[in-house]
């Protein structure tokens, strides 16, 4: 999995900013994506492309359990978050229903990983190429729950 | 075992479980509202659509669900929501629909406490972050998205890790200025608004025991903003009698065993307590009300699950008792049930008198929904749980989060203030 990234440089970015409420009547998931991130950047609609990824600091989407969250970041185009930490309902709520993945990232491959760079994820090898910098990363591999749930498809593929 | 691995132990048939256990357990109570039930409608529809045929629910009668959010409606899609819980809760035979404009309704976290809605020793998922709420009564109470929720409609259960475990001691009882706000908002200062990720807070100690029901649930209801996947108090005799009053009697309660293991064990001394305010944007960022002061307010507002319980008016009430608000006051009783008995006890007179205006029971501006959002830079002083950037409104709008002493004592001078502090 290849993208370009878009990153922000800061912790606790949570679901209210990630998609505000007032937008929490709407259930159409490409009009969600219309206002993606829109609390914290209103040119994020503009600028991100199909196959993107988010790069953010730690606990990223703490707040509701709004799953209009990874919904709007998904149908935006974004494939996989990487975080120092994830807030639960988020982490549950992206890998359950088969939106994106969060993917844990230590302090190092934070800090060397920039905005615009492009990296490939290998969640076999659990292993993130920084191709812009040609440096590797490890990921924090899934727990084996998750890692059948996202084989599966999400929750509801995944057979306990 | 504590309280919390012998209710997860229970509802999963096992006879011993440790932190970091993955298990499915079996639900005993599901909340939705008009967000997250509109949001599993549209599950069931994207999973219709793959092929799989959903006629019937688990057990309907173990589901009900709240008008809360967008509750008056704000427009006409919001309006069109509340239609289609309407249907979806006739399609699949759910009789516990507290609807708006019909008798008691109000938010869906207060519900489950004021009617009993669920018990001690249950596991209660809701579509709602704040489900963690209604823990203060010995459940297993917590939050979940649309796929989880609509999974568990149909299949009961659900995966839970099995959560490490926080204890908070509280020795003594709180000093009349101080409240159950300040306490939880001390502690997520203490320990961050990640302090608690994925794990349980459990609160016990004498200062609990000596806590009503009310303002234990304000406890556990702001366990969320610290990132626990629960909050929990053991019941006890204050537990019993008030589930007694709303009818419930048959339940089976479970209790920490003398060996309990927990993570960390913090202490408190009621004493030591003082008045807390959290300043934008984030809970965590706490400061002693009197060393705000001098920060001037738009806007007081008393509402949502954490803050518009009777005994919180009732706190309200106790400060604008003769008094008038200096700026725009909002107090928004949490459920109907609560309206009514504030107004039968003359505290919404109080309010009025004051120079407040009284409305529905709504999550709307708590949210920055509706029904009084913040404009650019207005300052607001809140009982409510989180004042992230634009969470009441516009993006460089401020919310100070305070107990009700606090935001009504604030809203009769203006400016943030301690109860202790008002002529």
């Amino acid at each position: 999995m290849k993208g370009d990234v878009i990153k922000y440089q800061r912790d606790n970015i949570d679901t209210d900013v990630i998609i505000p409420g007032p937008y929490l009547k709407i259930h159409d998931y490409n009009e969600l994506a219309k206002h993606a991130m829109e609390g914290l950047d209103k040119d994020f609609h503009s600028k991100v492309k199909e196959g993107d990824f988010i790069v953010a600091g730690r606990n990223f989407g703490c707040g509701s359990s709004r799953e209009h969250a990874p919904i709007a970041l998904a149908y935006s185009g974004i494939k996989a978050v990487l975080a120092l930490s994830f807030a639960r309902i988020f982490y549950r709520n992206a890998v359950d229903g088969a939106f994106l993945l969060p993917i844990e990232i230590d302090e190092s491959t934070y800090n060397s990983i920039s905005n615009e760079d492009s990296v490939e994820i290998d969640t076999e090898k659990n292993e993130i190429k920084n191709l812009t910098k040609n440096q590797t990363y490890a990921m924090k591999p899934f727990s084996e729950l998750i890692g059948k749930i996202i084989a599966a498809g999400g929750l509801f593929n995944y057979k306990p | 075992m504590n309280i919390t691995e012998k209710i997860l132990a229970r509802a999963s048939g096992k006879t011993s479980l440790s932190p970091d256990d993955v298990v499915f357990v079996n639900v005993d109570k599901v909340m939705v509202h008009d967000v997250s039930g509109p949001g599993v409608i549209a599950v069931f529809e994207k999973l219709k659509k793959k092929g799989m045929k959903i006629e019937k629910l688990w057990d309907s009668s173990k589901v009900w669900v709240a008008e809360d959010h967008f509750v008056p409606s704000v427009d006409q899609v919001s309006a069109q929501n509340i239609v289609l819980l309407s249907d979806f809760t006739k399609q699949f035979g759910i009789n516990k629909h507290f609807k708006y404009g019909m008798g008691q309704y109000g938010i869906c976290h207060t519900l489950s406490h004021e009617e009993a809605m669920v018990l001690p020793g249950e596991v209660y998922v809701g579509g709602d972050s704040h489900t963690n709420t209604t823990g203060a009564l010995g459940a297993f109470a917590a939050g979940l998205g649309h796929t989880d929720i609509a999974y568990v409609l149909l299949n009961g259960k659900i995966w839970f890790k099995v959560p490490e475990t926080l204890y908070f001691k509280l020795n003594g009882k709180l000093p009349n200025h101080v409240m159950a706000k300040d306490f939880i908002l001390k502690i997520i200062g203490d320990i961050g608004t990640d302090g608690a990720a994925y794990k349980t807070m459990q609160f016990g100690g004498d200062g609990i025991l000596e806590m009503s029901i009310e303002e234990r649930l304000t406890l556990t209801n702001m366990t969320t903003e610290a990132g626990a996947k629960s909050g929990i108090i053991e019941p006890d005799q204050k537990t019993s009698d008030y589930l007694a009053v709303r009818g419930a009697t048959k339940y089976d309660e479970v209790h920490s065993d003398a060996n309990a293991q927990y993570e960390k064990i913090f202490e408190y001394e009621a004493s030591e307590l003082e008045p807390i305010v959290a300043k934008p944007f984030s809970p965590e960022n706490i400061a002693e009300a009197r060393d705000l002061s001098t920060t001037a307010l738009d806007k007081a507002y008393i509402g949502s699950c954490t803050g518009a319980k009777y005994e919180d008016l009732q706190a309200v009430a106790r400060i604008l008792k003769g008094r008038q608000v200096k700026i725009r006051t909002e107090v928004l009783p949490a459920a109907i049930s609560i309206f009514r008995k504030a107004m039968e006890e003359g505290l919404i007179k109080i309010f009025m008198d004051a120079g407040a205006v009284v409305g529905p029971p709504t999550c709307g501006a708590c949210c920055g929904a509706h029904m009084g959002v913040l404009a650019k830079d207005e300052v607001c002083i809140s009982t409510t749980n989180r004042n992230f950037p634009g969470r009441m409104g516009h993006v460089e709008s401020k919310t100070y989060l305070a107990s009700p002493l606090v935001v009504a004592a604030s809203a009769v001078t203006g400016k943030i203030t301690d109860p202790r502090d008002l002529k």
